[in-house]
């Protein structure tokens, strides 16, 4: 927490210590996300303040024992303050967000939140947001999804056939669930993958056929849950970069893909610099651009397209014409 | 912030929130510790607007009047109603939802503002557990634009913003009046009356450009009741689509493997010397079918029907000239 949020930390102290009297500080501070040094000098910063007069009797009072703190005198601040509009609709949205997504926790729950706290925070009520389906995902991948929590809550195995995207190839895999993942309404499975011997997402709309195990999901100690702040592509620093040239009919590339670099170039075109970690993925893209897109670098893969565009053309040539009637 | 300065604020609050009396800035000056250091009136006057202004900042709502008629100057105080939050009782299984709430968020703004709402509903008494990991987790990102627009909604304030269509690099400048931001299938949107346009018009965030300027006065925009934002949006975006046509394609053994996930093999057929299937699939979008088949090259070739061959020679054509251009 930076110094900017001292002011909303003391004055959210007093009436958060009333509620638990004799609570440990250590406890406190790691609710507030500050070290216990920091608590400390909060708690005697407002151990100096009070009612005018300021004198003993109006002053915040603490009563400290061992490691634990009470509040003995709290000189009118016994409330929080209200949320901001700020506060309230970065909450109430997410929670909105969260009652609409299918199969995350018990919705019922989370509308019983919304209610209490739309109604605790009153007059700074949201308004002006909707949050529709946050999920994109057909009937098949609700039915996988199922077959997943399922097998999440009783905590088996799973084997799973999977179509890896990247490099064009379908597997049959046993995985231990870990978790269930929805970004940018693309819902994942996160599990350990026996295979690969690491922790792997699988997008629930690939994975083609899904069964639940008898045997108990065990992912490993070492199997740590994926950092998926920066999103689900996480491009590794040796994966290969391409330099593409799209036309504006390929511009929706960059929306789609995480790109490095953008340059806007004369008559609406766009270079991007791209990280791949699969030729054969990066070719299928370019390819499926239809002109529409240009490899500038490396060579190779420009090659590789052009070949491949080429072999294609030339084999069409020996379909026998009976068929294509 | 300093110490002194973190100290005469609390004093501040805790000074305005127990009179009922408007306490005039002079009085203040006399009372509230912290002010006494200030060495001229203009010090404190300076003083004293900036810790008003923190104080708004943060959210605290300070009434301003007179106790009286004969009173000269204004005075200040805390209603303690509009400054409290509600009573709120959470149950363990709705304490878990706000938890998950609070880390959805995909930015540091909002996520910092639910973190805010977070420590006083902590403070409320409410008790959140944040060594739960859910088996669930999920990520919303916002756009830049979002709390500009939201501001705007909120306050009912017309906007301007540059905005570029999808597949075009012309940025055009729209005028709107907002309604309401949706979030649809993980995308955002604005929804409002476009006045270039004089017509209902939704903007994809992701495709605004640069500043969301206000325009006009606060509270000119007026939101009709009847239209349903979700819906607009909806209703603009494609919908669950039915096979409009079926495709028969030879596939090389080995290879296409997410075309034949999707297809019914009915038979065998060498192709100069390749030996491969012969399949069918179910064409939704014929035209990003072609993109789809032509991305495999050699290894998925349509037999029928002849324009989906067609579309696809096309820009296996394009390609290959583009790059022997070179």
């Amino acid at each position: 927490m930076s110094s900017t949020d001292r002011m909303p930390r003391l004055l959210a102290l007093v009436p958060y210590l009333l509620a638990r009297p004799g609570i440990r500080i250590e406890d406190a501070a790691r609710d507030f996300g500050v070290t216990p040094k920091q608590l400390r000098r909060d708690l005697e910063l407002l151990w100096m303040c009070g009612l005018p007069g300021y004198g003993p009797g109006d002053l915040i009072d603490l009563s400290f024992e061992g490691e634990t703190v009470t509040v003995t005198f709290d000189a009118g601040m016994n409330r929080p303050l209200r949320l901001t509009g700020g506060e309230a609709t970065a909450l109430l949205v997410a929670l909105r967000a969260l009652a609409e997504t299918p199969g995350l926790l018990d919705t019922d729950a989370v509308r019983r939140a919304i209610a209490k706290i739309e109604s605790a925070a009153g007059q700074a009520q949201p308004s002006g947001v909707v949050v529709g389906l946050p999920v994109r995902e057909g009937e098949a991948t609700a039915r996988t999804r199922g077959v997943v929590q399922q097998a999440l809550q009783a905590r088996r195995a799973l084997r799973i056939r999977y179509y890896t995207a990247s490099r064009d190839e379908i597997t049959e895999r046993t995985v231990d669930p870990m978790r269930l993942l929805i970004v940018q309404a693309v819902g994942y499975l996160e599990a350990w993958c026996r295979r690969a011997e690491d922790v792997r997402l699988f997008r629930l709309d690939r994975i083609d056929d899904v069964r639940v195990l008898d045997e108990p999901a065990a992912p490993p100690p070492s199997a740590l849950p994926t950092d998926i702040s920066d999103g689900v592509f996480s491009p590794a620093p040796d994966q290969e970069i391409a330099e593409l040239v799209l036309d504006p009919d390929a511009r929706w590339v960059a929306e789609y893909y995480p790109v490095e670099e953008e340059t806007e170039l004369p008559d609406g075109r766009l270079r991007v610099r791209m990280r791949y970690g699969d030729e054969s993925w990066m070719t299928r893209l370019v390819l499926s651009l239809g002109g529409d897109a240009r490899v500038e670098n490396p060579a190779h893969l420009a090659e590789a397209v052009r070949q491949r565009a080429a072999d294609a053309l030339a084999r069409v040539r020996h379909l026998p014409s009976t068929l294509s009637q | 912030m300093s110490t002194a300065r973190a100290e005469r604020l609390v004093n501040l609050v805790l000074a305005l929130l127990s009179t009922r009396q408007y306490l005039t800035a002079d009085r203040i000056r006399g009372i509230v510790p912290g002010y006494a250091d200030a060495s001229s009136d203009d010090a404190f006057s300076r003083m004293f607007e900036r810790d008003k202004t923190e104080l708004r900042e943060l959210g605290i709502p300070l009434e301003i009047g007179r106790n009286s008629v004969f009173d000269t100057s204004d005075g200040y105080r805390i209603a303690r109603r509009d400054y409290e939050l509600g009573e709120i009782e959470l149950a363990p299984d709705e304490a878990a939802a706000v938890g998950l709430a609070v880390r959805l968020w995909d930015s540091p703004e909002l996520t910092g503002q639910a973190q805010g709402a977070l420590v006083k509903l902590r403070a409320a008494g409410v008790e959140v557990d944040h060594n739960a990991a859910p088996v669930v987790e999920s990520r919303v990102r916002t756009e830049p634009a979002f709390s500009p627009l939201l501001a705007a909604v909120q306050s009912r304030q017309a906007v301007r913003f540059d905005y570029r269509r999808a597949g075009s690099a012309e940025r055009l400048t729209r005028t709107l009046e907002p309604w309401g931001v949706v979030s649809w299938r993980a995308r955002w949107y604005v929804v409002g009356h476009d006045r270039d346009r004089n017509a209902t018009r939704c903007f994809r965030l992701s495709r605004i450009s640069g500043e969301v300027k206000p325009v006009g006065r606060p509270g000119e925009v007026e939101r009709p009741d009847n239209v349903n934002l979700l819906e607009f949006v909806a209703g603009s975006s494609k919908s669950e689509a039915s096979p409009v046509a079926t495709a028969r394609l030879w596939l090389a053994d080995g290879r296409a493997a997410g075309i034949r996930r999707r297809a019914r093999l009915t038979g065998r057929l060498t192709v100069d010397g390749v030996e491969g299937d012969l399949a069918e699939i179910e064409l939704y979008y014929p035209e990003s079918a072609a993109d789809w088949i032509a991305g495999h090259g050699p290894d998925a070739l349509v037999l029928e029907p002849e324009v989906l061959a067609k579309s696809v020679a096309e820009r296996l054509t394009a390609v290959a000239r583009q790059e022997a251009r070179k």
